[in-house]
Parts: C-alpha cells; sequence; structure tokens
C-alpha cells in the first residue's frame, strides 16, 4: 500500500485521448479536462477563484452583454477555427455598442470521441484570441453528448463589456443623409469557410477575416466622429445586416455597388459557386453609419487601423417608407438588395 | 481568374445604352423575350431595365429548370425520399420547390429524409459508392446544360456496376419549348408568341446544342433569335443586335456569344448525351403543358439506372394553385407584378409558385430585384 498515490490521476492523453461520456458527467474525470485543459489554458485570476461564478470588480459606465454560439463546419479553416471565431464573435457583438469588452464566459457541447488533440488546439487558439484582446474567460461549462449527437464541438461564448453614458449606438438611430461605412472586403470568412468545406482550391487562397474589432471601433469612437449605427454583418452578410438597420430605422438605403470592396479571388469563389458576396458572411468587418459631415474624417481614421485599410463609403441612407436597400450596380441599373431569402444555395446553371 | 468583370464594364454598358436608345423606334414597341433564366437574373441583378428606352420591353422567358418543373415531379423525388428510404441527391435549386401536402424536398428532410445538396453528379456517384447498402438518387433535372454530366454519371455507374445508384430524369429541351411558345395553341394568343420580336437565345445550352437548332425560329417563324452570354454587358449587346435585326427587317440567328458557342456545338457531349438518353414521348411543363418530345429519359439498355422504373413511381400530374399565374408568366402572357398573390401570399420565404423559388424564376427576380418599380 505504500507505493499509492492517494490523488494520483493519470494526465490527459492530449495527443492520442479523446473526449469520453465521463469528461462531462460531473466526476474526477471532469475536473481534470477543466484544470488541464481549459483552466491550464485560459488561465486568469477570476478562473483561479474555482466557483461556481465569477466575482468580478466593479465597473466604471454602463454594461453590455452578448452571447453567441458557434457550430462551424469544418472546425479549422483558413485564417482561423471555432475558437477565435468564438471569442472574436462575441467581442464584436459587445463591441458594437461601442462597448470595452472585458469578460467572457465559455460554453462547451462536446461529442463523445472527439480528439483531445483537437480540442487543445481549440482551447489555445480561443486563449490566444482573448489574450490578444484583453479580455478574460472568466467561467465556463462542458457538456458531453453521445457519438453522433453532435458535430464535434460547440462554443457557446457570452460576454460582458462597459460603454460611457454618453456613448449611444443603435440599429434604429439611421437618418437620411447619414453615410454608411464599410471597413473592409466582404466574404472573405464564408468562402473561406465553404472553400474548405467543398474542397475547393485556388491560386490564392481565400482567408477568413475573423478578427476582434473593439480597437478599431474604439479608434472610430475616439475620433469625435457622431456615429449612430455600428453592426457587424455576420451570418447574411452585408445585404441582411443592412436590412436589419433600414428596418429599425424606417429608412431606406442606396448603395454603389463600385464602392463595394470584394477580394478578386472571394469574386471568383462567389461566381463559381453561384453566391452573391452581399450574402456571404464576415467575421472582421464592420458597418458605420454616422452624420454626413463627419463620414471623410471618420473613414481616414478607419484606413489607419490595421483592420480596416480596405475601407470605403459604400452608400447613403434615404427617406422611403418601404424600407428597401437599394443599389446603383456596376452597369448604373438600380436594384434592390433584398433580405437573405432561405439558405444561400447556390444556382446549378 | 479572368472574366469575372470584363463583362461588367459600366462604361461600355453605357455606350450600348446609348445605341439602344439612338437605334431603337420611340413609334414601336420591341417585344424580346430572354429565355434562359441566366438572362432574366442578370437583367435583374445589373438593373438593366433601367438601362432601356421605355419602347424596349424584355418578357421573362421560361429558361429556368426549377421554374418548369410540375409539382408531381418533385412530388415523386419526395416520395422516393420519404416511402423508398432512398439517399436523394439534388441540386440547390431544387430543394425548396413546393409540393404537394405543404412539402418541398427542404421539409421532407426536416421530417427525417436523407436529401443531400450536391454541386456534381460525380458527388452522388461517390455517396453511391460510399453507402453500398443504401438506393442512392440523383434528382437529375436542367436543359441541356446539366444533361451530360448526368450521362456521364449513368455510364460511370454502368462501368463500375453501381446497382445502388439511380436517376429520376427530367432533363428538358430548350428547341421544343420555344416551339410552344410560338405556337398559337399554347399561348392562346391570337398572334403567336404573344407578340414577340425576338429571342435571346441561351448561352450555356447552346454550347452545347450549338446556334444550328435555333434557325428554325428565325426561318419558319421570323424571329429573331441573338443568341448572348450570361453577364450584362453580353445582354446589352444583345439587346442592340436584335434591335437591328427589327428594325431593318431580318430575322436571323446571329451569335453575340461567339466566344463559347459555335454553330455545331459540342459534338463529344451530344454524343454522349444521345448514347444514354432517348427522347420521352410527352412531359408535362409547367406552363406550357404537356409537349411530346421536349424531354429526355434513360435508353432501354440503362433501364436498371432509371429510378422511375426501379421504383415502380409513377408521375401523377398535379395541378397549380389556383390564384397562381406561374404558368402565364412561364409563357410571358404576364408579368409577376400582374399577379394578385405576387409579393403577398407569395415570397421567396414562402413561395406558392415555382417562378417564385429560384433567383432565375421571373417572379423571385422581380421581387428581389426589381419591386422598388412599383412602389415609387
Amino acid at each position: 500500500m505504500g507505493n499509492i498515490k492517494p490523488n494520483y490521476i493519470r494526465p490527459l492523453d492530449l495527443s492520442r485521448g479523446r473526449v469520453e461520456m465521463s469528461h462531462g458527467s460531473g466526476g474526477r474525470a471532469m475536473a481534470q479536462l477543466i484544470a488541464e485543459l481549459f483552466a491550464a489554458a485560459f488561465d486568469n485570476v477570476y478562473l483561479a477563484q474555482g466557483n461556481d461564478g465569477a466575482l468580478l470588480p466593479k465597473a466604471e459606465g454602463n454594461l453590455v452583454m452578448s452571447c453567441d454560439s458557434h457550430v462551424v463546419s469544418p472546425l479549422f479553416f483558413a485564417g482561423g477555427d471555432i475558437g477565435c471565431l468564438s471569442v472574436h464573435g462575441t467581442i464584436n457583438d459587445v463591441a458594437m455598442m461601442g462597448a470595452r469588452p472585458l469578460y467572457l464566459s465559455a460554453s462547451f457541447i462536446l461529442e463523445e470521441g472527439f480528439p483531445l488533440a483537437d480540442l487543445k488546439r481549440i482551447v489555445d487558439s480561443m486563449a490566444n484570441a482573448a489574450r490578444e484582446a484583453g479580455v478574460s474567460i472568466v467561467t465556463g461549462d462542458t457538456k458531453v453528448v453521445e457519438r453522433g449527437k453532435g458535430d464535434g464541438v460547440f462554443i457557446t461564448t457570452t460576454g460582458v463589456g462597459v460603454v460611457s453614458d454618453n456613448i449611444i449606438l443603435s440599429g434604429n438611430l439611421a437618418r437620411p443623409g447619414d453615410k454608411i461605412l464599410l471597413s473592409g472586403t466582404i466574404g472573405d470568412h464564408g468562402m473561406a469557410v465553404l472553400a474548405q468545406r467543398e474542397n475547393l482550391s485556388f491560386d490564392a487562397p481565400i482567408v477568413s477575416d475573423t478578427a476582434a474589432l473593439h480597437g478599431l471601433v474604439a479608434a472610430m469612437l475616439h475620433s469625435g466622429a457622431q456615429l449612430r449605427v455600428l453592426r457587424d454583418p455576420t451570418r447574411g452578410g452585408l445585404a441582411t445586416t443592412l436590412n436589419e438597420i433600414a428596418q429599425q430605422s424606417g429608412v431606406g438605403m442606396m448603395l454603389q455597388e463600385a464602392a463595394i470592396p470584394v477580394n478578386k479571388t472571394v469574386e471568383a469563389a462567389c461566381e463559381f459557386l453561384g453566391l452573391d458576396p452581399l450574402y456571404v458572411a464576415n467575421e472582421g468587418k464592420l458597418v458605420a453609419i454616422c452624420a454626413p459631415q463627419d463620414a471623410e474624417s471618420l473613414l481616414g481614421v478607419m484606413r489607419a487601423h490595421p483592420l480596416a485599410r480596405d475601407a470605403a463609403i459604400i452608400g447613403e441612407v434615404l427617406e422611403d417608407a418601404h424600407g428597401f436597400v437599394q443599389m446603383v450596380t456596376r452597369l448604373g441599373g438600380r436594384r434592390i438588395v433584398d433580405w437573405l431569402a432561405g439558405e444561400p444555395l447556390p444556382r446549378i446553371c | 481568374m479572368k472574366y469575372v468583370d470584363e463583362f461588367r464594364d459600366g462604361t461600355l454598358a453605357g455606350n450600348i445604352a446609348a445605341n439602344i436608345a439612338r437605334e431603337a423606334d420611340t413609334r414601336r414597341s420591341y417585344r424580346l423575350m430572354e429565355f434562359c433564366g441566366g438572362h432574366t437574373h442578370a437583367i435583374s441583378r445589373y438593373g438593366l431595365a433601367d438601362l432601356l428606352p421605355p419602347s424596349v420591353r424584355m418578357i421573362h422567358g421560361p429558361g429556368c429548370p426549377v421554374c418548369v418543373l410540375p409539382i408531381g415531379r418533385v412530388d415523386q423525388a419526395i416520395r422516393l425520399a420519404l416511402e423508398h428510404d432512398v439517399i436523394l441527391c439534388t441540386y440547390a435549386d431544387t430543394l425548396r420547390v413546393p409540393a404537394s401536402h405543404n412539402l418541398s424536398l427542404m421539409r421532407a428532410k426536416s421530417s427525417g429524409a436523407d436529401i443531400r445538396m450536391v454541386y456534381s453528379t460525380q458527388d452522388a456517384l461517390k455517396i453511391a459508392r460510399a453507402y453500398p447498402d443504401r438506393e442512392v438518387v440523383f434528382f437529375a433535372i436542367g436543359f441541356e446544360t446539366t444533361t451530360p454530366p448526368t450521362a456521364v454519371a449513368v455510364k460511370q455507374a454502368a462501368v463500375e456496376g453501381l446497382r445502388n445508384f439511380s436517376i429520376l430524369c427530367n432533363h428538358v429541351l430548350t428547341p421544343p419549348a420555344m416551339h410552344a411558345i410560338l405556337d398559337v395553341k399554347t399561348t392562346g394568343a391570337a398572334q403567336g408568341g404573344v407578340g414577340l420580336n425576338g429571342f435571346i437565345g441561351p448561352a450555356h445550352v447552346s454550347i452545347l446544342i450549338g446556334s444550328k437548332p435555333y434557325e428554325v425560329f428565325a426561318g419558319d417563324y421570323r424571329k429573331p433569335v441573338v443568341i448572348a452570354g450570361f453577364e450584362p454587358l453580353d445582354v446589352m449587346h444583345a439587346i442592340l443586335m436584335l434591335i437591328r435585326q427589327v428594325n431593318e427587317g431580318r430575322a436571323e440567328v446571329e451569335n453575340e456569344f461567339t466566344r463559347a458557342v459555335t454553330r455545331e456545338g459540342n459534338p463529344k457531349a451530344q454524343a454522349i448525351v444521345a448514347e444514354v438518353f432517348e427522347l420521352r414521348e410527352m412531359f408535362e411543363w409547367r406552363g406550357l403543358g404537356s409537349l411530346s418530345g421536349s424531354a429526355l429519359k434513360l435508353r432501354p439498355s440503362f433501364a436498371a439506372f432509371d429510378a422511375e422504373l426501379k421504383f415502380k413511381i409513377d408521375y401523377v400530374a398535379v395541378p397549380d394553385n389556383k390564384a397562381c399565374e406561374c404558368a402565364a408568366i412561364l409563357r410571358g402572357e404576364k408579368r409577376p407584378q400582374e399577379c394578385r398573390i405576387f409579393g403577398k401570399v407569395c415570397t421567396p420565404e414562402n413561395p406558392i409558385g415555382s417562378c417564385m423559388v429560384s433567383s432565375e424564376g421571373a417572379c423571385a427576380a422581380h421581387y428581389s430585384y426589381g419591386r422598388f418599380r412599383e412602389a415609387s
């Protein structure tokens, strides 16, 4: 009996091990997974409290809270993975309120049999993304579902941030005459994921634009421009985001197709698959609506930031009881840029 | 990648538009039908109607594969997936087409049918190889463009002995549909072809079949045909060429799409199609009714790959929704906005008729891109 170590537990096999049902059942195996994988990677004083909830210090300003679930397939794609995506996505939702993101929660639904090596890659990617963004992952949860009942891993993150009283951004504040700015090329994330999923390769690889935008937002707020709306055009793409804003504000919009930046390879890939980049997801872009007199100076501030070098003024807000988002096409005609109908499905010919 | 935006140049389009405006006779009207949904899509997506004078009116034709597919054909596919437990492989466009019993392939999928979206017939073959114990059916739809890949897949399946693979063949032909539109009996119009002054001929279809099959329309029916690519500049150029033919009293087949289309088409593809398929005696089209010799079926030597025979699923004709004007719209007699349920009961989210499903359909194209015109 003398050589028995009373609390010994064999370390996780992070190279060949797999998620087992016991990793979600609340026992020693779960505690081990949390300690050796999640806590080790996310390491911060709030998580280290080791309680059911994190006790956070008082913060100045109004609180902003947002959450986002991530179910991307494939889990790893050019330019990122589900891990950094789940951090950036929620940080961006908080940042679009003009807030400084401070804390994140992370909830994992793991599928039985999922390789621990992949899980570690994902968790490390989350930890890096959070660290780079200056945000702490302060609490979390893990559940395991039987093989076949999940898609590897689903991650839900919730973010909390603070915003000062004098910053009020909202989708219902767009006014006729306001200018619409876009921080860069559209469609990169969606096409990167689709290219990976469908095994399509192009001369120049398409890389996801996944990035945390709160630094860019801070610079834009600091510029003193009268910002009305900020929003990140994720699922449904630019078209859907603009329609949401038009509906909330009860206005119309007129876009200039020639002004909307699209990466050449993304354009070619969309063409190839019969998709319209206006409807393809972005994960590192934002749309800003601001007072017309501030548009040029705001554009300058955006272009000076590394995440918005290709920023452009893409259109303006109009009075329109129908709430149509319209566009002057490159050919000089007009068309509606409508809500996405159903799923974005490729056309056959 | 070349040719993504070479044919989308705004300045050149402006020049062609100026020529059209100058040459179109304001005292007459030019009723031009773009047969293909690809052209309908380009016209709507690029707002080309704004570049045309009021005397030129584009009429959307029936060349949208999912639009002309009658409800009964989608019902067959759904029955295969729900009742015969097959893996049904389909192109994406077909997924949302409304079928009987408030179903569509998409809805059948959410109620448990194994329906998979594929990009090509090769994907369907891969699935058949991967699931040797399951029956895999490819829902083969489309005009002459999508037919050769189906023929290749059937031949491959025969060579490999893939006995669990079959196709639900709904391949249709362009020229018989054009005949039907020009036929007084079909349209009921006093003048055949709803008073059309000319056609923009298909782009991709013509790469396969060539320009020769259209000569009868120029010859017998005296209707000018200009075959054009799917890019907006191609369409603008074709409109100008048609106006010139009309003004000069000519009725010829002209080829704007010379970078891809020849008079004879692609003989290799034609040979493979002829080897695998033969003409169906009758095929029901949505909007155009039953047309003889207008569609293809597998030859008896490939009957083992015919899902209709293999699973004994007969075609049952189903009438369209009474209020739906898809039929008249597909014949070019009515415009989408003239349908009572357009934009009300029938929208892209909840399509009643097939023209509201694909973005190539006249109704969906007008709803998604052009409905501001009625509002303003």
